[in-house]
């Protein structure tokens, strides 16, 4: 009989304690594989948005807070401020500028809400756009203010199913525009939906759907050269705008510029807070498990003294006892892993379904959970197993 | 005849609440190879501290210890293991089987512990039990076993490992008379023609008749050693004692 054909007949003798012990370890294991699956997911998930989007991009908002002191209606950008960025900013590739209002499109199947965004030439590359059908906007379009738009597929697929829709018309308003790209998929954020929009040049969007709005813009988005260029295109930036803005050093900024790169980092602080968090309560709930077989393992060891007594009668060393003892501890709590991964798995994919990530079980949380398990095993286990060990076989044997 | 076990001046004292208890005084002892040693005396006399010394379970507290030739008062913990696993074989009152464990599993134990590999076991363990007539019986747990018989497989996981050696704690306590012949047959058979050594301890003289010599404690010290010329043939009580039992009208 080896030690472990031992141990499984021991653990068997006592089935039900053996169970709920194991029940520990494997609620323990399975929260450690959870949240490390979970944490890797999230951040998989964020960076694919972030690089969807372009990580090189670098957000300006007008400040709409409300501020004393601060002149009314300076809170606004413009296309001048977008001209000189793109002329001035030498961190900065690409800017463009856009307004958005949400309108109801008509086509001549359906109509639909949406969100209509008057835009550059210079959006579609700085916002990572390819035209699937059709065209872009050409100089003259955009000079003429021609009443032309690109949709996206999700706009497409509302007003105009499964027909070809370049070439066919819209109705925003009071005005009729025709279709004369489609752009590729792009897919969703956690904010939008980027296929679903209508875009037009700005001149046209400001003249024929918000005349009020004049030169005004609701944000310029600018791409910097390189990710590393961020920090310096958002300072440059700034000093540009404050300049422009006419604010003096007591003035506070009307204006946000927000990069993605910083978004990222604040995000992935987030994340490594929740996932610290999770993964204290987890390695609580593996430390617990990990109690409950040592106190099974001292229940077990004193149970078993005569046994012990017998064995170092014909001849078992300490060792020999000790490592009788750990095994049954590392069965306990390798099982209890080996289920815990288990359920990890199906609480993964059920998180995975109802959030709609991309939740893996990966080689790394596979991996640490069992080195946790066998860990857990041999940290709890060689208390009983030494106490068991360093037993007196006279007094041993005298027991029961 | 060789000289198996020499005890000169073994002592042993136990701290029993803050006072000393001399368990064993000074005992001076020797066994030949081949012998029938019954140690006798009654409770509290010092004889289950002598047999737990000349078990290496436990360390006299002075005097000598040899063994076969072998020093081994002044061993480790894991040297008297050792010592135990190849000199020595143990049959004890309880019997000291490991529970849901098979006859053959039992009787293998020993050899688990010298690193014999497996199909060696099978076989060495299947002849000891054979020997000792439990040839029929080697899938059987010691639940599904008589008193007589758990011990006779404990009398086979002693023999299993070949020991100069037996030690016999109160073999026959727990045993009716016919089992109680029936386990000391097999110990007098052991002797005599297989040149075992065997030193079992008691309080029954019944018991200690068997023996080629016997050998009294009292109070720590041996008081008495004596060789008994015609040692009661355990056999021939087994018979008798069979035919009472069928006379009476109980036991198979």
């Amino acid at each position: 009989m080896t030690s472990l054909a031992v141990a499984i007949r021991a653990l068997l003798a006592a089935r039900v304690r053996a169970l709920l012990t194991t029940l520990g370890i494997l609620i323990g294991t399975a929260a450690v594989v959870v949240v490390v699956a979970l944490g890797t997911g999230a951040r998989e998930r964020i960076g694919a948005e972030i690089a969807n989007i372009g990580t090189a991009a670098v957000f300006v908002f007008p400040d709409t807070g409300m501020r004393s002191g601060s002149r009314p209606g300076a809170a606004a950008l413009t296309e001048g401020d977008a001209a000189a960025i793109r002329t001035d900013a030498s961190a900065v590739h690409g800017v463009t500028v856009w307004s958005t209002l949400r309108a109801r499109v008509h086509s001549a199947y359906d109509s639909y809400k949406t969100g209509v965004m008057g835009v550059d030439q210079e959006y579609f590359s700085v916002r990572g756009f390819s035209l699937a059908e059709g065209r872009g906007f050409s100089d003259s379009e955009v000079r003429a203010k021609a009443k032309v738009v690109v949709i996206g597929t999700t706009v497409r697929r509302e007003l105009f199913g499964q027909e070809p829709a370049v070439g066919q018309w819209l109705r925003i308003g009071r005005h009729a525009y025709r279709v004369v790209g489609l752009l590729s998929e792009k897919g969703r954020t956690p904010f939008e939906d980027q296929d679903d929009r209508v875009l037009m040049p700005i001149g046209t969007w400001r003249s024929r759907l918000s005349p009020a709005a004049g030169q005004r813009v609701q944000l310029i988005m600018a791409s910097a050269r390189t990710t590393a260029h961020t920090t310096r295109a958002e300072e440059q930036i700034r000093t540009i705008l404050r300049q422009r803005h006419r604010l003096g050093d007591e003035l506070p900024d009307d204006f946000v510029v927000r990069s993605q790169e910083g978004f990222r980092k604040a995000q992935d602080a987030i994340l490594d807070m929740v996932t610290g968090l999770l993964g204290a309560v987890a390695a609580v709930a593996l430390f617990i498990g990990g109690v409950g077989v040592m106190n099974i393992m001292l229940v077990s060891v004193a149970e078993r003294t005569r046994e012990v007594g017998i064995r170092m009668s014909i001849g078992a060393r300490e060792s020999d006892i000790m490592l009788q003892f750990l095994v049954e501890a590392l069965l306990l709590t390798t099982v209890g892993g080996a289920l815990g991964i288990g359920l990890a798995g199906i609480v993964s994919s059920a998180l995975a379904s109802s959030l709609g990530w991309s939740l893996r079980l990966d080689g790394a949380a596979i991996g640490i959970a069992t080195l946790t398990s066998v860990l857990v095993g041999l940290v709890f286990g060689i208390l009983p197993a030494r106490r068991a060990a360093r037993l007196d076989p006279v007094e041993a044997l005298r027991q029961g | 005849m060789s000289r198996l076990v020499e005890l000169r001046g073994v002592g042993r004292d136990y701290l029993v609440g803050g006072s000393l208890v001399r368990a064993l005084v000074s005992v001076d002892l020797d066994i030949d190879a081949g012998q029938f040693v019954a140690i006798v005396g009654p409770s509290g006399s010092g004889k289950s501290t002598l047999m737990n010394v000349l078990g290496c379970l436990d360390r006299p507290t002075r005097g000598t210890y040899h063994l076969a030739g072998v020093q081994v008062s002044s061993k480790d913990a894991d040297e008297r293991a050792l010592v135990r696993n190849r000199l020595l074989g143990f049959i004890f009152q309880g019997f000291n089987l490991m529970p849901r464990t098979s006859a053959l599993e039992n009787t293998e134990l020993p050899l688990v512990y010298r690193g014999v590999p497996k199909a060696e076991r099978r076989k060495r363990a299947l002849g000891s039990l054979v020997r000792v007539g439990l040839q029929d019986r080697i899938h059987h747990t010691p639940a599904e076993l008589s008193g007589g018989q758990q011990q006779r497989v404990a009398i086979a996981r002693a023999l299993v490992t070949d020991p100069p050696l037996l030690l016999a704690d109160e073999p026959t306590g727990n045993l009716d008379s016919v089992t109680t012949y029936e386990v000391l047959a097999l110990l007098q058979e052991l002797v005599r023609e297989a040149g075992r050594t065997v030193v079992l301890v008691t309080h029954e003289p019944d018991v200690a008749a068997c023996a080629d010599r016997v050998v009294t404690v009292r109070d720590g010290n041996v008081v008495s050693d004596e060789r008994q010329v015609s040692p009661h043939d355990a056999r021939a009580s087994l018979e008798q004692a069979r035919r009472r039992a069928r006379q009476v009208g109980g036991g198979p």
